[in-house]
């Protein structure tokens, strides 16, 4: 399995914890990007905990991503003031710009993921985006190219 | 006497821009060997004019200005060191005529005392502003008894959004016995358009950690959590710093100010779920389960984590706890309504001119805090209506501008207060649209476990989406009301029994908006898309094909300098030409 030294380290760190699966669970998709069904499957047997209650975890919280993703995340805030804000058009400028269709969240060079959150918090710079760890404000359809670019 | 520059450095003011003007800051007193001490601090609230900067000799004679830029801000410093300041972009100063400034008038500060003056990863900054000295005396010259009726008679009532008596609620964390006893803070601030706990995290850790300490003690508590949004890692990391500060300087770890009290405080972070920031699906979230609400009773005072009393407050109200204790309950009370005691922090979006964080005395009217404190509208169009309470709140119109602000004169209007997020509209939202909104939102985020929420929110989108399309009928507003009351009745936890309010209010307060989309198949504010039509208007088009270059699904033929046509079958109605023409020859209608 790839990782298996990073996981194991994870899960020692964790192990015997209260309350431990979802920072584990957390630091396994850092440590891969995602969660893949063999590293799901290998928390269980190491741990324990039963499958079904990991997958059960994993599927409830919008965060974990059981798909691949890309190298950069797009975080496209759809909270009301970016909503009133016209962040309709930003998401579809990106898409526009990627290439990709409604069903598609990432690109086919696995440079970019898009994914729409509820809300960043910075809702007096909307509409708002998050790329990685950076957010930018104040957009128009127009910004959006320039940003891109930096993480082409 | 040398130079202090003070850079706004919250997530809001980085996504201005905050980060590079630091830099240009320290590149221009480094490069002319300038004597100032460059300090960061976080959000003062006022978002709208981001990056800010602070400057001073004395801390009394200070100019922030706003809208600062890496270019700009040498040219501030050396004016400011030369005695003549620049007077453009000034936002705040008590040297300069005539910049006295409204939106700081009215506020009384008590959440945000500190935010956006002291360093928030400086535990020295929050000891000079009397730091943890609240605790201090609560610890030495308070019983826990009389720390618990000092917060009931503030008449401090929950900031998370449903009102409770804090007192009462630490009262009955006091009263259960068990040797194990838990305090968790709710620092999952899910309702879109509320970034009240966010900035108040990230510009004063330690007021929470201290309100957090004097509650544990009070109540009989020796471990913590803060359990916070994963969205927000600003503020988890200076969460981080500040526990552990003070658990260097001792306020927190074994043997606090000497005594048998123990305090242990651990963050834990969010993985993305609205309904966890329910009391119930919190606890089981912590517990590292899926985070759904249970069933009350037993509450969490009598069984919650791990089946031991637990006290849920939030963000807010433990930020509040330690200036109740230093200056007194009676301090508090005269601040606010009979039944609201004290201020409420509100976020200010959406339209409005000084969108940002405030902070005032229960019983103002929204009016005063929309046009006062905010400002007013941010452009021409005039104002429509305010979103309280984001997705279990509601939409009020213009009139119900003078309502007051406090828990039960908000209840009253079909609103409710939530956790302060206040989005101000103009006439370009549609109401049905944002009915709509939040409806998907409640949708989304509901877990599940009860049948009204899960499968009644689901029909009443349905219905909004057929109305917002063109296809809904008049009996369709009467099934929104019927689906409404049920799901109120039927939900377990807050998520579902306030879910249908938006809906609600607008169909109360706009029922008029609703009716047009129904019967005349117009959606009057030209949002809702199926209802739209953008056509060129032949006399006005010069022909520049501006319009048909930005149109993404290319739709729009026509030669240079003659009339352009827009393929009414392929337009995705998406409106890039209708804001690129630059002589208003596109119609929306």
């Amino acid at each position: 399995m790839k990782y298996k030294t990073e996981i194991d380290i994870a899960i020692n760190k964790f192990i015997g914890k209260k309350g431990a699966l979802i920072p584990l669970l957390q630091n396994a998709q850092d440590i891969e990007g995602y969660l893949s069904k063999e590293i799901m499957s290998y928390i269980s047997e190491t741990t324990g905990i039963k499958l079904a209650h990991i997958y059960g975890v994993a599927t409830f919280y919008t965060m974990f991503r059981l798909k691949p993703q890309g190298k950069h995340i797009i975080r496209v805030c759809k909270g009301t003031a970016c909503h009133v804000s016209n962040a309709n058009s930003i998401m579809n400028e990106i898409n526009n710009q990627l290439n990709l269709s409604s069903e598609e969240d990432t690109t086919k060079d696995g440079n970019f993921t898009v994914m729409s959150v509820a809300c960043l918090g910075c809702c007096s710079l909307a509409p708002v985006i998050m790329v990685d760890d950076n957010t930018y404000g104040k957009l128009t359809p127009d910004s959006i190219g320039k940003i891109l670019k930096k993480y082409e | 006497m040398s130079l202090v520059i003070k850079v706004g450095l919250a997530s809001c003011g980085l996504a201005a821009g905050a980060g590079e003007v630091y830099d240009a800051i320290l590149k221009h007193i480094k490069k002319n060997k300038i004597d100032a001490e460059v300090k960061k601090t976080a959000c003062i609230g006022m978002c709208f004019v981001e990056p800010l900067v602070e400057i001073y000799k004395e801390e009394k004679k200070s100019i922030t200005y706003g809208d600062v830029t890496p270019e700009n801000v040498g040219d501030i410093i050396d004016a400011f060191s030369k005695g003549k300041p620049v007077e453009e972009n000034v936002i705040i100063s008590n040297i300069l005529k005539g910049s006295e400034n409204k939106t700081f008038k009215k506020q009384k500060r008590i959440v945000l005392r500190n935010c956006g003056i002291i360093d928030p990863v400086s535990i020295n900054d929050y000891l000079e502003k009397d730091g943890y000295s609240a605790l201090e005396k609560s610890m030495k010259n308070m019983s826990r008894e009389e720390i618990i009726d000092e917060i009931k008679n503030s008449g401090l009532r929950g900031r998370g959004g449903a009102g409770f008596p804090t007192g009462l609620k630490w009262q009955f964390a006091y009263n259960a016995q068990n040797e194990k006893k838990y305090i968790v803070c709710n620092a999952d601030e899910g309702d879109p358009g509320a970034f009240m706990d966010r900035s108040v995290l990230e510009g004063d850790p330690h007021s929470v950690i201290e309100g957090m300490i004097i509650g544990a003690y009070a109540i009989g508590a020796d471990e913590g959590y803060i359990y916070c949004r994963a969205e927000y890692p600003l503020a988890i990391k200076h969460l981080e710093i500040a526990i552990e500060q003070a658990t260097e300087k001792g306020y927190l770890g074994n043997k606090i100010f000497g005594t048998d009290f123990n305090f242990e405080l651990h963050i834990k972070k969010g993985a993305g779920a609205f309904v966890c920031g329910e009391e119930t699906a919190l606890m089981a979230s912590i517990e590292g389960k899926r985070g759904m609400p249970a069933i009350r009773p037993p509450f969490p005072a009598q069984s919650g984590l791990w089946g031991k009393p637990t006290n849920i407050n939030n963000v807010e109200t433990f930020a509040n706890i330690a200036w109740i204790i230093l200056n007194g309950a009676k301090e508090y009370a005269k601040y606010g309504t009979e039944k609201s005691k004290g201020t409420k922090v509100f976020a200010l979006a959406g339209k409005i001119k000084n969108s940002g964080l405030i902070e005032v005395p229960m019983g103002m009217s929204l009016r005063d805090v929309i046009y006062d404190v905010g400002g007013g509208m941010k452009t021409e169009r005039p104002f429509k209506g305010v979103q309280l309470g984001g997705p279990s709140g509601g939409c009020l119109p213009v009139e119900l501008l003078d309502t007051i602000v406090d828990y039960d004169s908000i209840n009253k209007t079909g609103a409710i207060m939530g956790s302060g997020g206040m989005v101000v509209m103009d006439t370009s939202s549609c109401m049905v649209d944002i009915a709509k909104f939040f409806l998907n939102f409640t949708q989304n985020e509901s877990c599940g476990k009860c049948t009204f929420c899960r499968v009644g929110t689901k029909r009443m989108l349905e219905i909004l989406t057929r109305i917002s399309e063109g296809k809904g009928k008049m009996e369709d507003l009467d099934t929104l009301e019927e689906l409404s009351e049920n799901i109120k009745k039927g939900s377990l936890c807050g998520l579902g029994q306030t879910a249908p309010n938006p809906v609600l209010t607008t169909l109360k307060y706009f029922r008029k908006e609703y009716i047009a989309h129904i019967k005349d198949k117009t959606c009057p504010a030209g949002v809702c898309t199926a209802l739209i039509k953008y056509e060129i208007i032949e006399d006005k088009c010069i022909g520049c094909t501006v319009c048909a270059m930005k149109c993404p699904v290319n739709c729009i033929s026509g030669e240079r300098k003659q009339v352009h046509y827009i393929d009414q079958n392929a337009c995705i109605k998406c409106g890039a030409c209708y804001d690129a023409c630059k002589f208003d020859a596109i119609k929306k209608g």
